[in-house]
């Protein structure tokens, strides 16, 4: 089992990273990524939400879901469940942990209809995750994220002073720089 | 071309206000499916079936959904056919459906498909917002295709599936795996740039070009393109018609009212 556990855990984070070779959750990848500090606090917001939503969707699945013979109704269930649970910790956060909603609070709306959230869920079931097996995968994947948009922040730090031909200034060189990072993780994948 | 007719929709939706090429929306499925032109073609078609009945649909509900509920409605309604998309897929064409695989539900949070409702069916007519939903589904089908094509014509020297190559080409692989993707939009984005610059040189409104946003959230003048999507529907209206009318094209500026 901890052995299982731990295969999940390198393999979404950093075998099949969730940005670099999934292509998922790729607008807050590249909008936040200016400074590693803004990065690292949208890692940290990210790895939060997924967690906590690949536990509620997969505990839905399980009880709900299953029993009724609805899955097919998941994608519907999955997206409302998330875009809710989203509001509610950042109501949660303001009322009663004012210091972690300093922390995260900006983050929060920006990952409501981020499509990593979703896909984890979806993944989890396709995958035929449990429910700690979904979490484990959910953290991983988020981790990865986490991972990979800290390293393009601090890239894209140095990237500034740079010489760039006027055409792939802004959003081009940003890519390209990606493009590189996610050869990088091709690196990963002999890992098992 | 009369303003705001069908066929003026039709060339909106392919040319003017490309999803992919000109307004750079839904990069996700652009970047994942377009291994091949043919998954490109397949993602570009189930993602135009959706838009179109969706759009058709919040058209008709138009007047009867609370604005302050109007986004988690048309979510219901844009993942309710999706699953109906999937669900025919999986039955029908079992070939596309393993390719797309988790691409296929994640037509839910495609933004292509949310802003249309929001910009345009919410406030047109039924038949209008359909041809709208088709125009725009086939600029990104077109769009999608021709990445497609490219990738895999580099990455494997095929077409269609078609070896197209001559026998000495060394296909350059590294295009059709993720790296490649990342690289065929840096290179979509560098030339959109240039025809930018070269526009703006010339003193034409090149505003409409969008090199994927202004690439910075923290600091967006709109509060982030989810916080508008979801957040503010307890504003009503009125507060976010100015802030979409500098901000993302997608939401067209004073569709009329039918």
């Amino acid at each position: 089992m901890i052995k299982e556990l731990l295969i999940i855990l390198i393999s979404s984070s950093l075998v099949s990273n969730v940005v670099l070779s999934q292509f998922l959750g790729l607008c807050p990848f590249l909008g936040v990524s200016k400074k590693t500090s803004t990065a690292a606090g949208m890692g940290t917001a990210v790895i939060f939400v997924i967690t906590l939503a690949s536990a509620v969707a997969g505990a839905i699945y399980k009880y709900i879901l299953m029993p009724f013979d609805l899955t097919y109704l998941q994608t519907i269930v999955f997206i409302l469940v998330i875009a809710a649970l989203v509001q509610f910790v950042e109501m949660f956060l303001k009322k009663y942990m004012e210091s972690l909603y300093q922390a995260l609070g900006v983050y929060l709306p920006l990952i409501t209809t981020n499509c990593a959230v979703l896909g984890v869920a979806l993944t989890n079931v396709q995958k035929n995750y449990g429910i700690l097996t979904g979490i484990v995968n959910g953290f991983a994947t988020a981790v990865g994220f986490t991972i990979s948009i800290v390293i393009l922040a601090g890239i894209r730090e140095k990237l500034e002073y740079n010489d760039i031909p006027e055409s792939f200034k802004g959003m081009p060189i940003v890519l390209v720089t990606a493009g590189l990072m996610a050869i990088a993780f091709c690196g990963f994948s002999g890992l098992l | 071309m009369k303003q705001n007719s069908v066929s003026e929709r039709l060339v909106n939706g392919l040319i003017k206000e490309n999803p992919t090429f000109v307004l750079m929306l839904g990069m996700c499925p652009t970047l994942a499916v377009t291994t091949s032109a043919i998954n490109g073609l397949g993602m570009g078609l189930t993602t135009m079936v959706v838009l179109a009945l969706s759009n058709m649909f919040i058209s008709m509900l138009r007047k009867i959904i609370p604005d302050k509920v109007r986004i988690p409605a048309f979510i219901v309604i844009i993942a309710s056919f999706v699953t109906v998309v999937e669900l025919l897929l999986k039955a029908f064409i079992p070939f596309l459906y393993s390719a797309l695989g988790l691409y296929i539900p994640l037509i839910v949070v495609n933004c292509i498909i949310l802003g249309r409702a929001e910009a345009y069916a919410s406030k047109n007519g039924v038949i209008l917002s359909l041809f709208d939903g088709v125009g725009m589904g086939l600029g990104f089908t077109c769009a999608l295709t021709i990445i497609g094509a490219v990738r895999e014509l580099i990455g494997a020297g095929e077409l269609f599936g078609f070896m197209v190559m001559p026998e000495s080409y060394v296909p350059c692989s590294i295009f059709v795996l993720a790296p490649g993707a990342f690289f065929v939009l840096a290179a979509l984005t560098a030339i959109q740039n240039k025809v930018k610059i070269a526009g703006e040189k010339k003193g034409r409104d090149m505003s409409k070009i969008q090199s994927g946003c202004n690439s910075d959230c923290m600091n967006c003048g709109e509060s982030g393109c989810s916080r508008r999507l979801i957040d503010e529907t307890a504003q009503g209206r009125k507060e976010q018609e100015p802030a979409a009318a500098k901000g993302k094209p997608a939401r067209r500026e004073g569709g009329k009212e039918q």
